[in-house]
């Protein structure tokens, strides 16, 4: 249960960064360690205590064997992870050119 | 088994590949290919249409049969409901991409954007077709990945910021969605929207339920911009180029939002009375605070993007009006006139959003403002834009025989048959304040004297722009063909049908 709660307190912490934090980048990092939040959660979803990597072995077919799905879950979640983080940078750096500041502060033209 | 489902994800992935590999050396492939490869893909949705009305279609990738009725394969599904929303997507992808021809002139780089305009199309039909929710996940993320691209097509300030916003918004959603999603499976040990029903029938835990379900509303919700979750809307969608705007405003907020809300709530969890209350809730806000928003807003583009929050209000609020009726287990002909008002306004919104915003693109495209306090006059120099603005406007606005008073009506005799009086009134108030609000458009840009004395130089758009606008307009007027009998039975009941009963969905799936 406490692996549950400390990834709760994980998200917890992004949500935050992305909240109160003015630097682009350090918005994007939290965004990071948000999404690694759920994936740890993923992984703890399919995790059995004692279990061993589900690959079937025909001599001893009663071994426990963790939940191999929410593994793959989480790898196709990476990628996507992967595609949305370089985009943002992307953004950022694009931001950056034409702002001359990370600061999201001095960063207002759209209003109303 | 349906050999042609899978065809809605397939071709636009591959047509993307193609436009980025074929269009580096033949010049004008790219728009010409992206257009053939949306018509075709309309076709087939017209095609599925017609054949599906009662029955339901699975496509089981890879070919894996379900064991002892336990679907492990992933599938796609085609009902009456799903083949509506196809049809939308594709036909309305068609036209933009059509109209982009002439109008994406002015930006550079045409190739990226049709294939990030293939990948969005590719990804909204597969969040569409899929009956699997980590794939519903995947498909969102292909479909909102490119459009956080195409927002910031332009490259200059203010797409970028608008972009940003969207991303840092969307990423949070996308974490809650998949919160959800690990939760669901964490008790159900399946992803199969069917499934999952069917595990959750033998009792569950009432606080996790509740957990799982407001974690799923606050993350599709994000994405369909419902007040409190909208503030990334009228930035994004008036910051990208016009048919993009048409796609996000007209398709992507439904597709990957309020069809999503729709079929989980209505076929995946079993409908409670404390979330029905919550989304006629969202929905009633949404309509009123939308268009409070947008009746001071000057930028044409901002003032379409603030009514598509207070449009989707009126879609959610009659959806979670028939939600009420059928967790009370009552009156069950009113249910179903509620969430027929609601998806018929979802299908009337697209065609007259879409073509609101195309307008909006041809009198940027010809005055190079969206300022409504510059321009004037445009009913001379632009006839065919001021006509197709005027359709829009009024089926917008509600007022016969155009589309949007035939659902509109629906919705409030809905309303008042199930005894909402207040939300009937509101839903009367707000349609008069969207007439006010777009007949001040329509007199800022084409009737005014123009302040600047500049209509030498405006001229009508070129014919790409005219067909689409000129089509979307004609559509505007044959919608409202769906309220009458017959064609309403043939097209809205199977649509309804397969929501108003809470097991049928499942049971056809796991029997398959």
């Amino acid at each position: 249960m406490i692996a549950y709660i400390m990834c709760f307190i994980l998200f917890l912490v992004g949500l935050y960064g992305v909240i109160t934090r003015r630097n682009l980048v350090k918005i994007a990092v939290s965004m990071s360690i948000m999404e690694i939040s759920t994936f740890l959660f993923f992984a703890l979803v399919g995790y059995i205590d004692g279990g061993v990597a589900p690959i079937v072995d025909p001599a001893d077919p009663v071994k426990t064997y963790v939940d191999p799905l929410p593994q793959a879950l989480v790898l196709t979640a990476i990628v996507i992870g992967l595609a949305t983080t370089s985009m943002l940078m992307a953004i950022i750096i694009r931001l950056y050119r034409k702002y001359g500041t990370f600061d999201i502060r001095e960063i207002k033209n759209l209003k109303g | 088994m349906n050999p042609l489902i899978p065809l809605f994800v397939v071709i636009p992935l591959a047509g993307a590949f193609l436009i980025m590999i074929i269009g580096r050396f033949v010049k004008e492939f790219n728009k010409y290919f992206a257009s053939l490869i949306l018509f075709s893909l309309a076709l087939i949705s017209f095609y599925f249409l017609f054949i599906t009305r009662e029955n339901l279609f699975v496509y089981k990738v890879g070919g894996w049969e379900p064991i002892n009725n336990i679907p492990i394969g992933i599938y796609m599904v085609m009902d009456g409901f799903t083949a509506i929303v196809v049809c939308i997507i594709n036909l309305i992808g068609f036209l933009s991409a059509f109209y982009s021809i002439s109008y994406i002139k002015r930006y550079t780089s045409e190739n990226y954007f049709y294939a990030l305009f293939c990948l969005m199309i590719a990804g909204m039909n597969g969040v569409v077709i899929s009956g699997d929710i980590f794939n519903i996940f995947v498909f969102l993320e292909i479909s909102v990945i490119s459009s956080y691209a195409l927002v910031a097509f332009g490259v200059e300030k203010n797409e970028l910021e608008a972009s940003f916003k969207y991303q840092v918004l969307g990423g949070l959603a996308s974490f809650l969605i998949l919160f959800g999603i690990g939760f669901l499976y964490w008790k159900t040990k399946t992803l199969n929207i069917a499934d999952i029903k069917g595990a959750f029938s033998n009792g569950y835990d009432k606080t996790y339920y509740l957990f799982v379900q407001i974690l799923l509303l606050s993350g599709f919700g994000l994405k369909a911009a419902i007040i409190p979750f909208h503030a990334w809307l009228p930035d994004a969608h008036s910051s990208a180029p016009s048919p993009i705007s048409a796609m996000l405003s007209g398709v992507l907020i439904k597709a990957v939002g309020i069809y999503v809300i729709i079929r989980l709530f209505f076929n995946m969890f079993f409908i409670s009375e404390g979330m029905s209350v919550l989304i006629t809730t969202l929905g009633t806000l949404s309509m009123v605070i939308g268009v409070f928003l947008a009746i001071g807003q000057w930028d044409i583009k901002r003032l379409l993007a603030y009514h598509s929050i207070s449009q989707m209000g009126y879609v959610v609020m009659s959806v979670g009006i028939g939600m009420m009726l059928i967790s009370k287990g009552v009156r069950n002909e009113v249910a179903a006139l509620a969430i027929a008002g609601g998806i018929f306004h979802l299908i009337n919104h697209a065609a007259f959003k879409g073509l609101l915003f195309l307008n909006a693109g041809a009198i940027e495209y010809s005055t190079g403002t969206r300022d409504l306090r510059e321009m004037g006059g445009l009913a001379k120099a632009m006839p065919v834009t001021s006509a197709t603005s005027f359709t829009a406007s009024m089926s917008i606005s509600g007022i016969p025989p155009f589309n949007g008073f035939f659902s509109k009506l629906i919705i409030i005799i809905a309303a008042v048959m199930a005894h909402f009086y207040l939300l009937a009134a509101l839903a009367a108030i707000v349609s008069i304040i969207t007439l006010a609000s777009f007949l001040k458009f329509q007199r800022y840009a084409f009737y005014n004297e123009d302040p600047n004395k500049k209509k030498n130089s405006i001229k009508e758009v070129p014919f790409p722009m005219l067909f689409s606008m000129i089509i979307l307009s004609i559509i505007c007027l044959l919608l409202s063909m769906l309220a009458f009998p017959g064609i309403r039975e043939a097209i809205l009941m199977p649509a309804i049908d397969i929501l108003m009963d809470p097991s049928k969905y499942s049971s056809q799936i796991i029997g398959m």
